[in-house]
């Protein structure tokens, strides 16, 4: 039996140990935010955060993730209450067709939370590891910097 | 207030942004469901000869389908019926389709594939449009030619001889992947009164509908395909959706369960469309002054083993071959060829891209033999008021190619930057080359000619018993922004504020044929009979209560209207002469990038770009549009190198087909010109393939600039740019 806390929730699976992070979240726990635009850690689209780093899903067992803390999309807010990262998001165009937007977000948060800048430059480093195909990328690194922006003057 | 030209929240964005918006492989349809796979040709050419199940298999677990299980005709209805749903015995390109596979476990599904062998009896491929020119092998008709057209506009010989310089050119351009982030994907089940319903990542519904109509020999109402949020398409999801949909379809009314069919990427990008890889051949007549006299141009594309949509492909690829210019003598000449390789297909530009990168460096390569700038060259020949294009359309309103090109010149500092980065370039301890390349392109809106007339789409709106005005139509929101574009033009053209009105779900039992979301149409066409039908409710909504739930009561039919050709729109199909398009969006870009003298690695620094869009019902979504554009063009460009090695994709990962990252992808500077178009919504025309024809180009140009080596093939990849550099080195 593994246990892991998901999404501040305490879960456990007693499926193949070596099925994948993202196949549990989605087809155990039910929940489908984080999406399979690869299955080989290219694309980023399955981005969760796992102890507060952000990991592609689709690449590790779920045994790997044993007394792991794992946040997935849906720990950031709701349709209702969106958190001021998913609010910038919206406001500045950072979402299109959708797809990849639910690993960015969780690899933009983890920038956020560490005191990432809202220098453009810096913030497309960090997101590098996340494709988007709709974007060409500035909206969403505009998204990021207004959200970092914000946080400074809170 | 009004809502266009303001730029309101996305509508399903709440729901995207919090991983609550369903896609296909995120619907649960119960522990029943089966999961459908493919079982595919390993060989590009020629015929089965056994198909051999493992008899020691629990086969009893799966359920098989073959095509002796169409119930109807095995054919993918499109253009042509020669595609078959399954192959029966004849193989015409690797990774088709032969037999599918559908069990409780994905995993199992597939492994289970493994266990069937089939024996063929090869025959040579045909893998280039060299080859198949050449009539290497016959793989259609007597030439393999699959579909011709020619342009023909004053008199080209004539004028050669008349011209004081002639300007030869020849390019050539690869296949591009579209490279959605949610690969292809559909469920489907039959409903209880026996009704084949399919659910899924599609981009035009009522396609999948007709083909599902053709192969289970059925009528309208007893199929039912209802879009399911989407990932992306950018043409990928136009066609090929009515084959998966149709395998899924067979699994599930032969097992009677649900069944999902998800490709995974490799399966995705080896066995569905590309791009069409082209080549096309300029001869230009220039007059002393500048002015282009006389093109005669020769486009071939490589269609593939199918004809699929490729003669509509060609048709867009022919009519902007010419690039957006003025010129009194034009001949082009196009074809498009067979070969062994999947079928190529649609992809945003839908087959301008590769004529306009050839139109757009030769005015390079010209002004460069001329000793102009080919800002000049280019400003000397530019469609405007009262110029005619290739097939005589007299363009009367909505040019903006002038303001485009100028706003763009002049906010990108071009002219300071072109002397900059020449003292740059002679300064040999430098460790880069930078350049600046200039283009720009033209893109007609809608689909070609007579295309809009035939398609006689369909909106409707109606007023719900929720108190809500319902827009339906089948044009899908595949992250373009339709929905939100919608409920503004319709909440707009009824004075109502924008929370009042809703964009239904394109389902085909309950929306109105609006014709494909394809071709830039959306908003132009659509968005204009969405605008019609809400004045249609408008006007009954004076005589009604306030009230809209009241109103509803009285108000219960469905306000649908039908597409009109406007009058000065006039074309003929036989002799390629008239209004090819009812109007066209323009674009310049200037690109500004750096070359690594070592590594010949290309960066791109920064894009600035002006399009005129008619007018942009919703400002940040056309930025969207043109800036996701840019990069797959820059994609397109630079990084974008699809390798086949005997038909095959050998590249089908995105972990070695490179598309552009965050850190690819230069900060753009995006303006956005408004000449509006009087049959447009508001005046709107098309944004959302223009953006995809400017990047190549102009980065090609910026090449030249850096090095002087003429890069004529894309992408520009280190390594061929290390070869052009070296074949010139003294």
């Amino acid at each position: 039996m593994i246990k892991l806390t998901v999404n501040k929730k305490k879960r456990s699976f007693a499926g193949h140990p070596f099925k994948r992070l993202l196949d549990v979240l989605r087809e155990d726990f039910g929940l489908t935010g984080a999406k399979e635009g690869c299955g080989e850690g290219e694309c980023g689209a399955c981005t969760v955060l796992v102890d507060g780093r952000p990991v592609n899903s689709c690449l590790i067992p779920v045994c790997q993730a044993e007394g792991a803390k794992v946040e997935t999309v849906e720990s950031l807010g709701t349709p209702d209450r969106l958190s001021r990262l998913q609010a910038s998001f919206l406001e500045c165009g950072g979402a299109q067709c959708g797809m990849c937007t639910p690993g960015m977000l969780m690899t933009a948060s983890a920038w956020v939370k560490g005191g990432g800048s809202a220098e453009p430059k810096a913030i497309r480093g960090a997101l590098a590891g996340n494709l988007c195909r709709c974007t060409g990328y500035q909206h969403i690194v505009e998204s990021v910097a207004k959200c970092v922006k914000k946080k400074a003057r809170r | 207030m009004p809502s266009v030209g303001r730029s309101p929240s996305r509508r399903e964005g709440p729901d995207k942004l919090c991983g609550a918006a369903k896609y296909i492989d995120d619907y649960d349809f119960g522990p029943e469901t089966l999961h459908g796979v493919t079982l595919r040709s390993t060989i590009p050419r020629g015929t089965i000869k056994s198909i051999t199940f493992n008899p020691l298999y629990p086969w009893k677990d799966f359920i098989i389908v073959t095509s002796k299980d169409i119930p109807g005709e095995n054919v993918v209805a499109l253009i042509e019926a020669d595609q078959p749903l399954l192959a029966e015995t004849v193989i015409r390109h690797p990774m088709e389709p032969i037999l599918l596979l559908a069990h409780p476990n994905r995993q199992t599904a597939y492994e289970a594939l493994k266990q069937i062998t089939v024996e063929y009896e090869a025959l040579p491929g045909v893998f280039t449009i060299e080859e198949s020119l050449a009539k290497k092998q016959l793989l259609h008709g007597t030439d393999n030619v699959f579909k011709r057209y020619l342009i023909e506009k004053g008199d080209v010989a004539a004028a050669f001889k008349e011209a004081a310089h002639i300007v030869e050119g020849y390019y050539r351009l690869p296949h591009q992947e579209q490279a959605y982030i949610e690969n292809n994907g559909v469920a489907s089940y039959v409903d209880k009164d026996g009704t084949i319903v399919v659910m899924g990542s599609i981009q035009c519904p009522f396609y999948v509908h007709k083909a599902l109509m053709k192969a289970f020999h059925r009528d309208g109402s007893q199929v039912r395909v209802i879009q399911t949020t989407t990932g992306g398409g950018f043409g990928g999801k136009e066609e090929y959706p009515s084959i998966i949909a149709g395998h899924c379809a067979l699994l599930a009314l032969k097992s009677g369960k649900p069944v999902k069919m998800i490709y995974d990427r490799h399966e995705d990008m080896a066995a569905t469309t590309k791009r069409h890889p082209a080549v096309v051949r300029h001869r230009t007549g220039v007059a002393k002054d500048g002015r282009l006299v006389a093109q005669d141009i020769e486009v071939v594309m490589d269609a593939g083993a199918y004809v699929t949509l490729s003669p509509v492909v060609l048709s867009r690829g022919t009519l902007h071959a010419s690039g957006p210019y003025d010129c009194p003598n034009v001949r082009v000449r196009a074809s498009c060829v067979a070969t062994s390789t999947p079928p190529n297909g649609a992809f945003r530009g839908f087959g301008a891209p590769q004529t306009l990168f050839a139109a757009e460096l030769h005015m390079e390569k010209i002004a460069a033999k001329l000793g102009l700038d080919s800002l000049e060259l280019r400003r000397k020949n530019l469609l405007r008021l009262g110029s005619t294009t290739s097939t005589g359309q007299l363009l009367t309103q909505s040019v903006g190619a002038e303001e485009a090109l100028e706003k763009t010149v002049k906010k990108s500092g071009y002219l300071k930057k072109r002397r900059e980065y020449d003292a740059w370039n002679q300064k040999g301890s430098n460790p880069t080359w930078r350049g600046v390349g200039l283009a720009v392109c033209h893109h007609g809106a809608g689909f070609t000619g007579s295309g809009e007339v035939m398609l006689a789409s369909r909106a409707s709106v109606q007023l719900g018993k929720d108190g809500l005005v319902h827009v339906l139509a089948a044009s899908t929101e595949i992250g373009q922004g339709t929905n939100t574009m919608f409920a503004q033009v319709a909440a707009d053209a009824l004075g109502l504020p924008l929370e009042k009105v809703v964009v239904d779900v394109p389902d085909t039992a309950r929306v109105p044929n609006s014709g494909p979301t394809v071709a830039s149409r959306t908003t132009m066409v659509v968005g204009g009979l969405v605008r019609r039908a809400a004045l249609l409710l408008k006007a009954d909504l004076r005589y009604a209560p306030k009230d809209l739930k009241k109103a509803a009561k009285i108000l219960t039919k469905s306000y649908e209207v039908e597409y009109e050709r406007p009058t000065d729109v006039v074309w003929d199909d036989k002799t390629y002469k008239g209004d090819a398009y009812g109007c066209y969006s323009y674009a310049a870009m200037v690109v500004d990038l750096e070359i690594d003298k070592l590594t010949y690695e290309v960066t791109v620094r920064e894009v600035t770009t002006a399009q005129d869009v008619g007018k942009a019902i919703h400002p940040l979504f056309v930025e969207g549009q043109i800036m996701g554009g840019t990069a797959q063009g820059l994609g397109y460009a630079l990084l974008e190198a699809p390798v086949y090695k005997d038909g095959f994709m050998a590249n089908s990962q995105l972990t070695n087909y490179i598309i552009p990252t965050a850190l690819d992808t230069p900060p753009m500077d995006v303006s956005i010109v408004e000449k509006p178009y009087s049959n447009g919504p508001f005046g709107a025309k098309g944004v959302g393939e223009l953006p995809l024809d400017v990047p190549g180009p102009a980065v090609a140009a910026a090449v030249f600039h850096a090095t002087g080596l003429w890069l004529t093939e894309l992408p520009i990849l280190p390594e061929r740019l290390c070869a052009a550099a070296l074949a010139e080195a003294p």
